[in-house]
C-alpha cells in the first residue's frame, strides 16, 4: 500500500497556514468556488451522499444524508458548526481551528451552499481562547475578500457566518443542547422529534455538523469522490484525525485512513510511539471517554464505525484515544470517570440525573477503599438503565456515561474484586460511619 | 450546574449610583443584535462581555443586562447559573483552570492541583485574600496531548509538573497569549470608560457582598456542583 498522503493536516506545520495567501497559494477555496458556481445545492448533496463521509461528532451519522431531512420549501436555513469539543480525550477540531482555520471556513461555505444556509454560526466552547481569535482572524480576512456575507463569488448565494462562544458545559455539544444554548437558554437538549433539520434554531430548518466533517468537504471536491472512497475500511470511508493522550511517547494529533487499529496507533511509528519510561498497557479508551475501554488483548480492535462494536463500545466516537497505563488504579479511572458525567449532566432527566450521581457514589466509594462486592453488580445495573437504549433519557450523554463505566467495571472486575478483597475487615462500616455520621448518629427517633 | 432562590422583597442595592454597564458596554452588546433572531440569543456573548469588563456579573449587572435584551432578568439568572463559566460574586485578576479529566489525572493532575492550593494557600473554588488568583477545577479541556494542562485566563499552560507551579503562578506574564487578537468579545478599552462607571466599580464590589448576605454564600453551590 503506497504510504498515505495527509490532507486534513496537510497544512498544519505549514508557517502562517492561518492566513488567507497561504492558504489560497496550496489552492484553497477552488473547491469552494467551484461549488458555489458550477453546481446546484441538491447536486453537492447528492455528491456528498456518494462519498460515504459520516459524521465525525461521535454519532457518525451519514453527512449528506443528515442534509436531505431539511424540508424543500424552508426559506432560512441555519448551519451549526460544532466546535464544542468538551469530550475527554479529544482534540482534534482544536488542531484543525488552530493550525488550519481557512479549511473549516472553506468546509462551511461547502456545507452553506449545499444546504442554502443564510447564517452558519460556529459554537466554540469557551476555553478554546487562542483558537477563538485565530478562527475569529481568518473570518475577518475571509469577509474581507468576499467570502463570505452578500453574493459570495459573484453568484446570488449570501450567507453570514459568526463565531458563538460557549461558557463551558460538555452537553451543548449535543446538538439541541447546543440550539438551546445558542439561543441564550441553558444547555438544555430537546426532545426529538421535531429534529433540528425541521425545527432547530429559532425554531428554523437547522444543520448541526462538526468541524472535521466540515473540514472533508473541500477535500471531496478537490479530489473527488473516488478518492474520497478510496480510503479507509467497507463502511467508513476517507481520512481521519486520530488523536492519542496518556503516557505515550509522543502525544498528539495524527491523520491516517479510517481504519487503523488501537494497537498501531499506540505503538505505530507514525503516531504514538509506544509507551513512556518503561509503562505497560493496562487498557485503552479508543474513541473519547464516551465509548468505552478496550483490555490490553482487545487493542487489535479495528478503530472503524464497525468493528468496536465487537468489543461491547458504543462506537468510534471521536477516535480520541486515552492510554491507562499498567500502574495506573483502576478504581481512580472510574471514579475519574463517573465524576465526569455526574458533573455534566443537565438534570433534566431522572434516570440521568440520579443515575450518574449515584454511579459517582459507588465509584467513589470503591476508590476510598471502601467498596463491595456488591457495588460492582451495582454499578452496572445503574448503567444498564438510565440511557436512551433503554429509551429512559432526552439525549446520549448517559449511554456516554454508561458505556466507559460498565466496560471498565465488567472488563476489569478481577481487579476490582482483589482491591475488595484486600479491604480489612469492618473498614466498609468504618468509612461509611466517617462519611456519613449524621446517619449513624441520628437518635433512634421511635414511632412517629 | 447549581441552582438559587433569589429573594425579591429585601430591597437590593442603592441604585441611586447609576447604573454598573456604561453605554460602552452597552454598545457593544447591542453590536450583536443584527446576528441573531432573536434579543435572547445575545445572552451568552453579553454574559462574557460584562465578565470581561467587569469581572464577573452581578445581580445588578445582571438586571441591567435584561433591561438591554429586553428579557425577564430571571432568564439572565437562569442561564447564567447553568455555565460554569460565569461568575456571580468577585473572582481573582487572574483564574488558573486545572483540568482534571482522565488523561490529565493519569499525567499527574492531582500533584499538580495540590501544588496550586498549597503555593496560592487557598482550596479549589476560592480566591486569594488579595483578589490577585482564583482556583478551579474544571473537564477536560481539549489539550489532553499536554496533559496535565493548567489554563489561566486565557493562556494555555502545558505539561505542566508539580515543581514548576510556583513559579508558574508567580510569573507576570502566565496570562498573556500570542495571536493577533480579534477584538470581538474582549472588554471596552479601561481608559475610554466614561468616569460614572469607574466611580461605580467600587460600589458594585460593595453591593455583590450584600447580595451574597442576602442570597447565602455562593460556595454551596460550589459544593454542589462537586457532589
Ligand atoms: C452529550 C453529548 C455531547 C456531545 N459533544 C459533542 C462535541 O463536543 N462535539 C461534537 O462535534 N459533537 C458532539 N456530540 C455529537 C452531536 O450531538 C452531533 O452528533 C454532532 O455534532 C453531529 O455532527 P456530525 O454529523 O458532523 O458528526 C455530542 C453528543 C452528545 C450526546
Ligand atoms: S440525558 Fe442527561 S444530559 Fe441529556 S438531557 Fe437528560 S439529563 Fe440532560
Ligand atoms: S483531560 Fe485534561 S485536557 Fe483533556
Amino acid at each position: 500500500m503506497a504510504k498515505f498522503e495527509p490532507v486534513l493536516s496537510k497544512n498544519f506545520d505549514k508557517p502562517n497556514a492561518h492566513k488567507l495567501s497561504v492558504y489560497k497559494s496550496g489552492g484553497g477555496y477552488a473547491a469552494a468556488e467551484k461549488v458555489i458556481k458550477e453546481m446546484a445545492p441538491d447536486d453537492v448533496v447528492e455528491r456528498v451522499k456518494e462519498s460515504g463521509l459520516r459524521g465525525r461528532g461521535g454519532a457518525g451519522f451519514p453527512c449528506g444524508v443528515k442534509w436531505t431531512f431539511l424540508p424543500a420549501d424552508r426559506e432560512t436555513t441555519y448551519l451549526c458548526v460544532n466546535a464544542d469539543e468538551s469530550e475527554p480525550g479529544t482534540f482534534c477540531n482544536r488542531f484543525l481551528m488552530e493550525n488550519d482555520p481557512h479549511q473549516l471556513l472553506e468546509g462551511i461555505l461547502i456545507a452553506g451552499h449545499a444546504t442554502r444556509t443564510t447564517v452558519a454560526y460556529i459554537y466554540m466552547r469557551v476555553e478554546f481562547h487562542e483558537q477563538f481569535h485565530i478562527l475569529q482572524k481568518a473570518l475577518d480576512e475571509a469577509y474581507d475578500a468576499g467570502l463570505f456575507g452578500k453574493n459570495i463569488f459573484g453568484t446570488d448565494f449570501s450567507m453570514e457566518c459568526y463565531i458563538h462562544r460557549g461558557a463551558g458545559a460538555y452537553v451543548c455539544g449535543e446538538e439541541t443542547g447546543l440550539i438551546e444554548s445558542l439561543e441564550g437558554k441553558r444547555g438544555w437538549p430537546r426532545i426529538k422529534p421535531p429534529f433540528p433539520a425541521i425545527e432547530g434554531a429559532f425554531s428554523k430548518p437547522t444543520v448541526v455538523n462538526n468541524v472535521e466533517t466540515l473540514c472533508c468537504l473541500p477535500h471531496i471536491f478537490e479530489r473527488g469522490v473516488d478518492w474520497f472512497q478510496s480510503l479507509g475500511t467497507e463502511n467508513s470511508k476517507g481520512p481521519k484525525l486520530y488523536t492519542i493522550s496518556g503516557p505515550v511517547k509522543r502525544p498528539g494529533c495524527y491523520e491516517a485512513p479510517l481504519g487503523i487499529t488501537c494497537r498501531e496507533l499506540i505503538f505505530g511509528d507514525d503516531f504514538g510511539q509506544g509507551m513512556r519510561d518503561g509503562l505497560g498497557v493496562k487498557g485503552c479508551i479508543p474513541g473519547g471517554l464516551s465509548v468505552g475501554v478496550l483490555t490490553e488483548e482487545e487493542l487489535d480492535c479495528v478503530l472503524d464505525f464497525d468493528d468496536v462494536r465487537n468489543y461491547g463500545l458504543l462506537g468510534l466516537g471521536t477516535a480520541g484515544a486515552i492510554v491507562i497505563p499498567d500502574n495506573a488504579d483502576i478504581r481512580q479511572v472510574l471514579m475519574n470517570v463517573a465524576r465526569f458525567y455526574s458533573h455534566e449532566s443537565c438534570g433534566q432527566c431522572t434516570q440521568c440525573r440520579e443515575g450518574t450521581n449515584w454511579a459517582y457514589k459507588v465509584a467513589s466509594r470503591i476508590a476510598r477503599g471502601a467498596g463491595r462486592i456488591s457495588d460492582l453488580d451495582l454499578m452496572v445495573d445503574i448503567t444498564t438503565n438510565m440511557g436512551m437504549m433503554p429509551g429512559l433519557s432526552i439525549c446520549g450523554l448517559p449511554d456516554g456515561a454508561a458505556f466507559p463505566m460498565r466496560t471498565i467495571v465488567q472488563k476489569f472486575r478481577a481487579e476490582f474484586e482483589d482491591h475488595i478483597r484486600r479491604q480489612p475487615p469492618g473498614v466498609v462500616e468504618e468509612t461509611l460511619r466517617k462519611t456519613n455520621a449524621a446517619i449513624y448518629e441520628l437518635p433512634i427517633l421511635g414511632r412517629a | 450546574m447549581g441552582w438559587k432562590t433569589l429573594d425579591r422583597i429585601t430591597p437590593k442595592h442603592d441604585t441611586e449610583a447609576g447604573p454598573i454597564l456604561n453605554e460602552a458596554v452597552r454598545d457593544k452588546i447591542r453590536s450583536f443584535f443584527p446576528r441573531y433572531e432573536t434579543k435572547r440569543a445575545v445572552l451568552l456573548p453579553a454574559l462574557h462581555i460584562v465578565q470581561d469588563a467587569l469581572g464577573h456579573v452581578s445581580y445588578q449587572a445582571m438586571a441591567e443586562i435584561a433591561e438591554v435584551l429586553e428579557i425577564p432578568p430571571s432568564a439572565v439568572l437562569d442561564t447564567l447559573t447553568f455555565y460554569t463559566h460565569f461568575w456571580d460574586h468577585d473572582k481573582g485578576k487572574k483564574v488558573a483552570v486545572v483540568c482534571r479529566s482522565l488523561s490529565c489525572q493519569l499525567m499527574g493532575a492531582d500533584a499538580v492541583l495540590d501544588e496550586c492550593k498549597k503555593e496560592l494557600g487557598i482550596d479549589e473554588h476560592g480566591t486569594t485574600e488579595d483578589g490577585s488568583f482564583s482556583l478551579v477545577t474544571e473537564e477536560c479541556l481539549a489539550a489532553c496531548d499536554y496533559a496535565p494542562c493548567v489554563l489561566i485566563n486565557e493562556k494555555m499552560h502545558k505539561c505542566v509538573k508539580p515543581e514548576q507551579v510556583a513559579k508558574l503562578l508567580k510569573d507576570a506574564k502566565n496570562a498573556e497569549i500570542e495571536p493577533e487578537r480579534s477584538d470581538l468579545f474582549d472588554a471596552p478599552a479601561a481608559g475610554a470608560a466614561p468616569a460614572p462607571s469607574e466611580k461605580n466599580n467600587g460600589d458594585e464590589a460593595v453591593a455583590s457582598n450584600d447580595d451574597d448576605d442576602v442570597l447565602g454564600k455562593t460556595s454551596d453551590v460550589d459544593e454542589m456542583r462537586d457532589s
